[in-house]
């Protein structure tokens, strides 16, 4: 990996790098949990989506949910990742009031997916590629509530033993700016398998964050693990802290604790949680009430056809077959909504070969602008798709002018409507009638015999005969025409 | 009435089926029997109100010809089964007064078929002994004595209510469980019959679990076809037991009278234990003698690595419980002993509710998955599982159709006589039976002679995978041989 794709931190002694690697925690998307059948969904009464196993009764045993492993094997291929025919679970044996059975099924030695790797696209045209470990199953353990009485802690039990996938990277990650690069990425990939709907407020993603200093190119440091970080920029500014924590006590001459950390992103600091001594000792071995989990390469062939396209595709795609430059195509995929949105547009469109980068500039300037704006999301733009065709449409096909598609657009936004109609009712249409283009040229060029004369040796001032033409037309006058004619008649 | 407790479950469904007597009546003479024998102290919990509406409900589809097969027969349930809306304690004191809201799928198979639940039975505590002297409910006695003796025996364990209960007569069968022979070590102390199943023959479901890997239930009855009729019910496919196996359950009974004509039979040379006491080794002889005057082929078979089944038991099935047992800590339910913190309300909860046993259990367990020991334990234990396994099809690959072996070193012991000062004492008791687990074989425990002071003693069957069919067969020949045994009334 070339430097240029990462930042160095300075310090007292030179120049320092980060070595990162992460694990992300994604709630899988399914209607039930991972073995048992109650169900998944969020916001529920607390200990209501409780079934016999998620409280572990005596007796009880897990069963594996089929669309979990369906879920988690579709995500290792959107990571490009190697699919194990046959994985084990395992117990990872630790006590606390949210974990019921005393254990959490997990995979330790032998995860559903290994090794595949995500390509981050960096400012400035840079991208980098993030290896992935491995990605495997585990169950989600329940929730304390402290704060429903002074004297004890209760005990919500409705995310016990939902399904996570637990995504591990390789330490390639070497700066904030690449975390979170890294997490944005991951999470569209996600979001575009529909294997988890990436809601970091409601805790469907979380990510640990493991981060080391060394000299560029020396020996790896000693890591601290940065627990629990639910925020994308929370994730940029606990890696900047704990960097530069770290680099202080080196050159102070001290050396780091290997120790798990929270991050408090009030004071925007990291704060030791356990250090190594006090780590769990967890036991792992293979949980006797669970076959190995076994399914065929048709199983995982039958999953990759029906795969959706990512967003690396779609925008190789988008850049191929519509010409849009790669920056342009990167924002419109990078969020799946989004990308939904322009294809959308794009297949409203009369003619998607000639229209597409408009259509593009249209949903990233006009459209993602106003949105940003007002704090709105996309699937809740007040002008849909099908709107925005018709106003490029429109444009396209030189009904109107790009500055009156402006104001249509505006009042589409506020008013909504069909475009189309409105601009007829409005009189918004653009004149393309040249006599009458020619009248209004004719009256400007003999109100103003200096500017005309002057015009052969100053061919620039021809803008200020178009603007006053356009004046005069109200905008609706096919710029053009009016240019060509304006031309003509000066003679230039 | 009382003699109706002396039929055997075949005689007693073809008394209710000619209706010489009612399922109720049947009920009644055990409900009777069952009271008269408190002092054995085989029931930890006496149900006679659900006994009777259930003998009231299978006398009804009697009368309308809608029998299950097992309609009136009263039972006894182990307490490890968890019984709807009835307290399932695992005679642990951690479970307290713990009342499922579910019922085991062995059970609920049962009544099904139309069985009568009589109440729940004494086991050690969570399944761990071979004495029934760990349940928290105290030591169950065994009703057999020794000639001329009062002492009061233990009927082996951990099954050891259910053995005690059927050799009492105090039921008609009964569910048991088996991880390293706590159905065929006390059905060989009290001169009844058990079978362990292949595993996952029959659905771990609602069962509260000591070893996973090695648990398995099924029934300990009055004779081998008693314990083919009830194993036909308790055993089946559990989508809810992803462990159990979806192949069809036979009709078991039809084995029982079978000719086992040229099967061969193993006799492997490594259970010929030093020490071993003449009387063992003679039942031994004397049940080679009775198969192969049935028509059976001896042959002898090397199981070598059988001296490792033990040690490596005592790693696996600790490992599987100290995680299993995990879930008892106070926090949903059963006993809860406060403390400052939450770990000091754990080592409260876990030192008052968990035994002297179960304690040493959990802590073996524990110390053998702990990091850095893992390897040396667990892993090696389970290698030495697979070897033993191997052991056991390299015999059944050279057309070996099961293998005959003591069930025990012994016979019954007095209570407290074993295991005070060394756990180990008391661990040999399972010598023969653990391999069948580690193998996860079936093993059927059939009576087949007394000692010298007039004790019980059995023999052991192990079959190929899934191939129970074979050890009915067999064990009918040892029965139709060496009679029926039933204890002189002293209670």
């Amino acid at each position: 990996m070339s430097t240029a794709t990462h930042k160095l931190l300075k310090g007292a002694t030179g120049e320092w790098e980060m070595v990162i690697g992460m694990e992300i925690h994604a709630q899988v998307t399914s209607n039930s949990k991972l073995f048992s059948g109650a169900s998944t969904a969020f916001g529920g009464d607390p200990n209501t989506h409780v079934s016999l196993v998620d409280a572990a009764m005596p007796g009880m045993l897990p069963v594996i949910n089929e669309e979990c492993v369906s879920q988690a094997v579709r995500t290792g291929l959107g990571l490009n990742a190697k699919i194990n025919l046959r994985s084990v679970f395992d117990r990872k044996n630790y006590f606390y009031p949210d974990l019921p059975q005393g254990y959490q099924i997990s995979q330790y030695k032998s995860p559903v997916v290994g090794e595949g790797e995500v390509q981050l696209e960096l400012d400035g045209g840079r991208s980098v590629t993030i290896g992935i470990e491995r990605l495997h199953l585990e169950q989600d353990a329940g929730k304390l509530l402290h704060d429903q009485s002074p004297t004890m802690t209760y005990v919500d039990l409705n995310r016990s033993g939902v399904a996570l996938m637990e995504i591990v990277s390789k330490p390639d990650i070497r700066d904030a700016e690449q975390a979170k690069a890294y997490v944005t990425k991951l999470r569209s990939i996600l979001r575009y398998l529909g294997t988890c709907d990436g809601d970091m407020e409601k805790g469907s993603l979380r990510a640990d964050v493991n981060v080391s200093v060394r000299k560029p190119g020396g020996p790896l440091g000693t890591r601290c693990e940065i627990k629990n970080m639910n925020s994308i920029a929370f994730i940029g500014q606990a890696i900047e802290y704990e960097a530069r924590r770290q680099i202080e006590i080196l050159e102070d001459g001290g050396s780091i604790d290997q120790e798990t950390r929270l991050y408090d992103p009030n004071k925007g600091e990291t704060r030791s949680m356990r250090s190594k001594e006090e780590a769990h000792d967890y036991r792992y071995f293979p949980d006797p009430d669970l076959l190995p989990l076994e399914f065929s390469q048709s199983f995982v062939d039958e999953l990759k056809a029906k795969l959706p396209e990512l967003p690396d595709q779609k925008k190789a795609r988008f850049v191929a077959d519509l010409g849009l430059s790669a920056y342009d195509a990167s924002v419109l995929v990078a969020e799946r909504e989004s990308a939904e949105f322009y294809e959308t547009v794009l297949s409203g469109l009369a003619n998607r070969a000639r229209d597409g980068k408009v259509a593009a500039n249209w949903v990233i300037n006009e459209l993602f602008g106003r949105l940003n704006k007002e704090s709105r999301e996309i699937t809740g733009s007040p002008v849909n798709a099908a709107q925005l065709a018709a106003i490029i449409d429109l444009i396209g096909e030189g009904t109107i002018s790009g500055k009156i598609a402006k104001d249509l657009f505006e009042i589409v936004w506020q008013e909504g409507g069909d475009p189309r109609a409105l601009v007829e009712s409005r009189g918004m249409k653009q004149v393309t009638d040249l006599s009458a283009i020619e009248k209004v040229v004719d009256d400007i060029i003999a109100a103003n015999p200096d500017k005309a004369a002057q015009v052969k040796d100053k061919p620039q001032s021809l803008g200020w005969f178009v603007g006053q033409v356009m004046k005069s037309s109200g905008g609706k006058a096919n710029p053009q025409a009016v240019n060509d004619i304006l031309k003509s008649k000066l003679g230039i | 009435m009382t003699d109706l407790t002396s039929l055997t479950l075949a005689e007693a469904r073809k008394g209710l089926a000619a209706k010489t007597f009612t399922s109720l009546e049947l009920t009644d003479a055990h409900l009777s029997a069952m009271e008269a024998a408190r002092v054995l102290n085989a029931f930890v919990l006496e149900t006679p109100d659900q006994a009777r509406a259930m003998a009231r409900e299978a006398d009804g589809k009697i009368a309308k010809g809608d029998a299950g097969p097992l309609a009136g027969i009263p039972l006894g349930i182990k307490d490890l089964f968890a019984t709807k809306g009835v307290r399932t304690t695992a005679c642990s004191k951690i479970l307290g007064n713990f009342v499922p809201t579910y019922e085991s799928t062995i059970t609920s198979q049962l009544w099904r078929d139309g069985a009568v639940m009589l109440g729940k039975l004494n086991n050690d505590e969570f399944a761990m002994g071979s004495s029934n002297e760990t349940s928290c409910f105290g030591p169950v006695g065994n009703p057999w004595r020794r000639e001329g003796s009062n002492t009061t025996l233990v009927p082996g364990g951990s099954s050891g209510g259910s053995a005690s209960a059927v050799a009492a007569l105090l039921c008609m069968g009964a569910t048991a469980t088996d991880t390293g022979g706590s159905i065929r070590q006390p059905a060989a102390f009290t001169a009844t019959v058990g079978i362990k199943p292949t595993y996952g023959r029959c659905s771990r479901w609602g069962i509260v679990a000591f070893a996973s890997s090695l648990d398995q239930a099924g029934p300990i009855a009055r004779s081998v076809r008693d314990a083919a009729i009830l194993m036909r019910s308790m055993a089946g496919h559990d989508p809810k037991d992803t462990t159990s196996v979806d192949i069809p359950v036979p009709d078991y009974e039809a084995a029982i009278g079978k000719s086992v004509k040229g099967m061969k039979i193993g006799i492997p040379k490594e259970y010929r234990l030093d020490g071993m006491p003449a009387e063992i080794e003679k039942l031994w002889e004397e049940g080679a003698a009775w198969l192969k005057a049935a028509g059976a082929e001896l042959v002898e078979v090397s199981l070598p690595h059988t001296k490792y089944a033990l040690p490596a038991y005592y790693i696996v099935a600790p490992a599987e419980a100290s995680s299993n047992l995990a879930r008892y800590d106070g926090v949903r339910y059963g006993l809860r002993e406060q403390g400052k913190s939450i770990i000091e309300q754990y080592e409260n909860t876990r030192a008052e509710g968990f035994g002297a046993e179960v304690r040493r259990r959990v802590m073996i367990g524990t110390y053998v998955l702990s990091a850095g020991y893992y390897d040396a334990y667990y892993l090696r234990a389970q290698k030495v599982r697979t070897l033993i396994k191997k052991d056991f099809e390299d015999c059944f690959a050279k057309g070996v159709n099961a293998i005959l072996t003591p069930a025990t070193p012994s016979a019954a012991f007095g209570i407290g006589e074993k295991g005070g000062a060394d756990p180990v004492e008391m661990y040999l008791n399972d010598i023969f039976t653990v391999t069948v687990n580690m193998a996860g074989l079936p093993g059927i425990g059939v009576p087949a002679g007394k000692d010298a002071q007039g004790l019980p003693l059995g023999l052991q069957l192990i079959g190929r995978p899934f191939d129970e069919e074979t050890l009915f067969s067999l064990g009918e020949v040892v029965e139709q041989a060496a009679g029926r045994f039933t204890p002189a009334r002293w209670w």
